[in-house]
């Protein structure tokens, strides 16, 4: 087994075992820690892809800058531990077999896709190795008009959350 | 055995970088050890004190001690304390401390073994990019040893860490885009590239093609955010020891906390390495190429700290002492001697001047704290968002209508 290979299972479970401790974890904090650890994951797999940008902004922006402020939020307030509730009688039921039936839909529609097609092949993953110059030249390039739009949307939103917060007047 | 040499000529790249993880992180725990003994002597003497003196000569084997006396105290955990966070939390900080080093060039890529450049273990073209991504999440270890303690003075230092990080992490990130956007590239070894050559007057050689002129400011706000980034004095709110005892890690004892102190100076190196490589122009010489003999400089350099050694073994010390600074006399000569060779001398200048440099600013950080008190809590914030950032923004903007004035 090589090398890459490996290192994309490790992941994906890490990935996979950080998600369902987020939902089962009791503490906000541990669970705010399977998030990060998810993240963290996801940036190795796209470095595994090749996609080294996206990677560190994966990491800089979700990790290092999103989730520090989720934790800083749950250390303000001191959020105790999550309170149970009795299991849903009707979970198990209805909803597990439609969590599988979702899994195999969506199992059935990426095997028939493009990418599932190629990697069917033989012929690998799609060459997703974007160099930082090219996704750049893409941004403001090609693309400038979405783009300043969004960050116009950004702006537009930074605004309502500082009129919803102010307190005074 | 078969095994082992099958792997190796299988997978060379690895092999090589796996011994350069293990050479670079011996030097990196030694260097670690000794900058707290660099920094305990320098503090004493700007306080007109003497620091350690009696274990070893001048206190040299001082670290030591400290390290065994870690390692042997009573390891407390607190039966009230979140067990696997308070334990990850001291693993979290020095890992990524020490992992950030890993991408820092200390020498010229064309140094090579095996085709892979010597003196960095990860040369990626984001390096800067990764750099920042891992000291973004070195958060982590500071605000959950805060609140995985589960005792009120950690958790007021946890916050203001975090809060303080999160505040200049911005300004940090935003005053280095201009030396970027000069470079063109994210690569360390570009940007160190694109800083070589001089600076003429009347065609005589003036000052090194450093970044550090054009992007003064930049270099400014770098430094400060720099040192609020490592919770250093003046920015050492976080473990303030007249306020919050010892911030943080309050409740850590033992190697735990010798793990957040290394991870403190770790930091101290990864900032300082950044520093020297985006300003000051990483592994190039301060001096021109015409100059041939400045390449004399670091072996004349630890001959003539040998030389003082000896004299200061023999005039200054007796008995076990003597010895010691024998020692280190031996090491400086031989070491002096080997890098005058014709076939060293090259392999050496690059991380010669790279430890130099960096030196310079590790002496500017302990320099810092032996002089500035610290500043209160409303005054950091209001100084980070404020004063740094406008005017690491303003510098950002300048940069660039600059280049595009240039480059049209």
């Amino acid at each position: 087994m090589s090398l890459p290979l490996l290192l994309f299972f490790a992941c994906a479970a890490a990935a996979v075992a950080g998600a369902i401790m987020l939902i089962v974890a009791r503490e906000p904090i541990h669970s705010a820690l399977a998030l990060i650890l998810v993240m963290v994951s996801l940036a190795v797999l796209y470095l595994l892809l090749g996609a080294e940008f996206i990677a560190a902004v994966q990491v800089i922006v979700y990790a290092g800058a999103i989730m520090v402020l989720f934790v800083f939020v749950i250390m303000l307030l001191n959020a105790g531990a999550e309170e149970r509730t009795h299991w849903s009688k009707i979970a198990p039921w209805a909803g597990l077999p439609l969590a599988f039936f979702l899994l195999l839909c969506l199992a059935h529609f990426l095997g028939h896709s493009a990418i599932g097609r190629t990697i069917a092949n033989g012929s690998g993953a799609p060459n997703t190795a974007v160099s930082t110059r090219a996704l750049s030249e893409m941004l403001f390039r090609d693309y400038l008009f979405p783009f300043e739009a969004t960050s116009i949307l950004i702006l537009i939103a930074i605004l309502g959350a500082l009129v919803l917060a102010k307190r005074d007047e | 055995m078969e095994f082992v040499a099958q792997f190796i000529a299988q997978h060379p790249i690895m092999v090589v970088s796996l011994v350069k993880i293990a050479v670079l992180l011996f030097i990196v725990m030694t260097a670690l050890a000794y900058l707290t003994w660099f920094e305990r002597k320098v503090v004493a003497h700007i306080q007109s004190r003497w620091g350690p003196y009696y274990v070893g000569a001048h206190g040299l084997l001082q670290p030591l001690a400290d390290g065994l006396k870690f390692l042997f105290k009573e390891d407390i955990t607190l039966p009230t304390s979140d067990r696997f966070v308070y334990i990850l939390s001291p693993f979290l900080a020095l890992t990524l401390a020490l992992a950030a080093i890993a991408l820092i060039p200390f020498g010229p890529p064309s140094v090579a073994v095996c085709g892979q450049p010597v003196y960095v273990i990860a040369n990626v073209d984001i390096s800067l990019l990764f750099v920042f991504a891992i000291t973004s999440i070195g958060v982590y270890g500071v605000a959950l040893a805060g609140w995985s303690s589960n005792s009120k003075y950690p958790l007021l230092g946890g916050l203001r860490s975090s809060a303080q990080m999160i505040s200049y992490e911005v300004s940090l990130t935003l005053s280095v885009i201009g030396v970027v956007l000069m470079a063109g590239t994210l690569n360390f070894n570009s940007i160190i590239e694109a800083q070589r050559g001089y600076w003429h007057i009347h065609s005589i050689p003036f000052f090194p093609h450093w970044n550090f002129i054009p992007q003064i400011v930049g270099f400014l706000c770098y430094l400060t955010a720099a040192i609020a980034e490592t919770n250093r004095i003046p920015f050492d709110l976080p473990e303030g020891e007249t306020e919050l005892v010892a911030g943080f890690h309050t409740e850590y004892s033992s190697f735990k906390f010798a793990m957040f102190f290394m991870a403190e100076y770790a930091n101290m190196i990864t900032v300082s390495c950044l520093a020297t490589i985006l300003f000051f122009g990483g592994w190039l010489s301060p001096f021109p190429d015409s100059w041939t003999w400045t390449f004399y400089l670091p072996g004349v350099g630890l001959l003539a700290l040998g030389a003082y050694c000896l004299y200061d073994a023999i005039v200054g010390m007796r008995g076990l002492h003597r010895i010691q600074l024998g020692v280190v006399t031996a090491l400086a000569l031989g070491m002096g001697a080997l890098c005058l060779l014709p076939q060293v001398r090259p392999l050496i200048e690059g991380p010669f001047w790279f430890t130099a440099k960096m030196g310079a600013f590790l002496f500017f950080y302990v320099w810092t704290r032996g002089t500035l008190p610290r500043f209160r809590y409303d005054q950091l914030m209001s100084f980070g968002w404020k004063l740094l950032l406008p005017v690491s923004l303003a510098n950002l903007v300048v940069t660039s209508f600059v280049i595009l004035l240039r480059h049209g």
